[in-house]
């Protein structure tokens, strides 16, 4: 692996670029690991890297599927936000921003990581006064999360309509200045290039069909299209597919997978400053550095594993951005794709062990996991290495659907993700 | 756009006519007293999720406002049959 600086982007200029050596191998899977990790995303080449990194575990292999980063992390809107309203939830996604910050430094890859700020509209009396409190508990939480009135709004983002005589009129807006958007394949293929370099194999068009697990019901190792691999520890970390991975193991699991669809326009100059939410009129959007406004809303209605979805709900979405953004009424949409998003009955992520011994997990992060990924991929490692739960993600246990611990961020979240 | 088949009007109409409404044949307990937190914990959040073929529930929320099963293919998004509440699982 060559590092990337400004000297040796020069040097290998003389050569006409031509000399630049693979980033990571297409490795073959050996015959045994200390750890494997099913699904190679942000997430679970996060936790590989982090694994290899922080607790020294090398022997270490990432089994995807397809290819690298071709699920949910090449499929999502980029959005990086903490402002959740819980302790729990603030503590998690935190991490995952702070970790943001130097990313690009630690990985020796632009992950483009923009601290544009996540704005959050408020359209009634109702918004006003619930985003008050949110602004109020991330701030206890250290969470930076400020109020702006209506024409302070608009002066951080101009596109922004604040007629009175709206339908939803903008009453106002919290602002996270640390939210911001990230380039999603780079953060993939800068956790794999730099995990690879510390000897992760990342094996890709390998689709896990069965996990093996011995007399005593610890796993022993994952059947593959090409065979058996051998590993006392497995995460799993497969975003929609997790279900299905996880019934190998004799587990059932408390997810529903569902088509969550984005949207980006034709590319334009750039006009639109920072990322806007708004929950009431249900949409939210960003531009991305290639020029594209980049849009999303709510997932389809029922459970699917189809990656695409209908278009009423495209149709839907794009007259909640009209409305809130006249000025983009005559923009033409260049594409529009979905993915599939495991969601839990209480909308936040399951992060930790599970009742098979050796077994572990990383799914449930719904429709806003992108942002939580260098903080997901830090605690799974953490959780394989120690056999234990860091006290961030031990609350995102599987028992709190028995014991009834739940972290309902579902009404506090909504659409923005 | 998915079309539904909707077994009490009787007709193939859009999507946005109806209200999916999860899982079919989750039984309700017949006496909740005596459910332990497993049972609970099943009842209330666990869910097939299967890749393949779904019993699922649709409500013809913009028509007869019934609710009726059907199974689908949760790859293709293909209804194989729609069929009335209180039938077998099909």
């Amino acid at each position: 692996m060559t590092r990337f600086s400004a000297f040796s982007l020069f040097a290998k200029a003389l050569g006409g670029h031509q000399s630049w050596p693979e980033q990571w191998p297409d490795a073959a899977p050996k015959p045994a690991y200390d750890a494997i990790i099913v699904g190679a995303g942000g997430h679970g080449l996060g936790a590989a890297y982090y694994l290899a990194k922080k607790y020294g575990i090398t022997n270490v292999a990432v089994i995807e599927k397809g290819w690298l980063g071709g699920g949910n992390t090449g499929r999502n809107t980029t959005i990086i936000r903490s402002n959740y309203l819980y302790d729990e939830s603030a503590h998690l996604y935190d991490h995952a921003v702070k970790l943001w910050d130097g990313l690009s430094q630690e990985l020796n890859y632009n992950t483009m990581y923009s601290k544009r700020g996540v704005m959050m509209l408020a359209h009634n009396v109702h918004d006003v006064q619930s985003f008050k409190r949110h602004i109020h508990a991330n701030r206890l939480n250290g969470v930076d999360n400020e109020w702006l009135s209506a024409e302070e709004a608009k002066d951080y983002c101009p596109p922004l309509s604040i007629s009175p005589h709206a339908r939803h009129p903008v009453l106002g807006a919290a602002l996270q200045r640390r939210g911001g958007t990230a380039r999603h394949d780079t953060v993939a293929w800068g956790y794999a290039r730099a995990a690879a370099a510390l000897g992760v194999d990342i094996i890709q068009n390998c689709a896990v069909t069965g996990i093996r697990r011995g007399a005593d019901g610890a796993v022993e190792g994952v059947e593959t299209e090409r065979g058996f691999i051998a590993a006392k520890r497995i995460g799993v970390s497969a975003a929609g597919n997790t279900s299905v991975v996880m019934k190998m193991a004799g587990l059932d699991f408390p997810l529903e997978s569902y088509p969550l669809q984005a949207l980006v326009s034709e590319p334009i100059k750039p006009v639109f400053p920072c990322v806007v939410m708004s929950n009431t009129v249900h949409a939210y959007m960003s531009q991305s550095d290639k020029g594209e406004l980049v849009i999303g809303a709510g997932t389809d209605q029922y459970v699917s594993y189809s990656q695409r979805g209908a278009l009423h709900i495209v149709e839907h979405t794009l007259a909640a951005i009209c409305e809130i953004f006249p000025i983009f009424r005559r923009m033409r949409m260049l594409r529009t794709w979905g993915g599939i998003v495991d969601v839990t009955p209480d909308r936040s992520p399951v992060l930790g062990k599970t009742p098979v011994k050796g077994l572990y997990v990383n799914c449930g992060w719904g429709t806003g996991g992108f942002k939580a990924t260098p903080g997901a991929g830090d605690l799974l490692a953490y959780t394989m290495a120690k056999d234990e739960p860091h006290p961030i993600n031990a609350p995102y246990n599987l028992d709190r659907f028995r014991n009834g611990r739940l972290i309902d961020e579902a009404a506090a979240a909504a659409v923005a993700h | 756009m998915m079309l539904i088949h909707c077994p009490y009007c009787g007709e193939r109409r859009p999507e946005i006519e109806f209200a999916y409404a999860g899982e079919a044949h989750v039984a309700r307990p017949v006496d909740p007293s005596a459910y332990t937190d497993e049972e609970w914990e099943r009842f209330l959040f666990i869910r097939a999720n299967p890749r393949g073929r779904h019993n699922e529930r649709w409500r013809h929320i913009h028509g007869c406002g019934r609710f009726f099963n059907a199974v689908r293919d949760t790859v293709t998004d293909k209804f194989e049959t729609t069929y009335k509440a209180g039938e077998p699982r099909k």
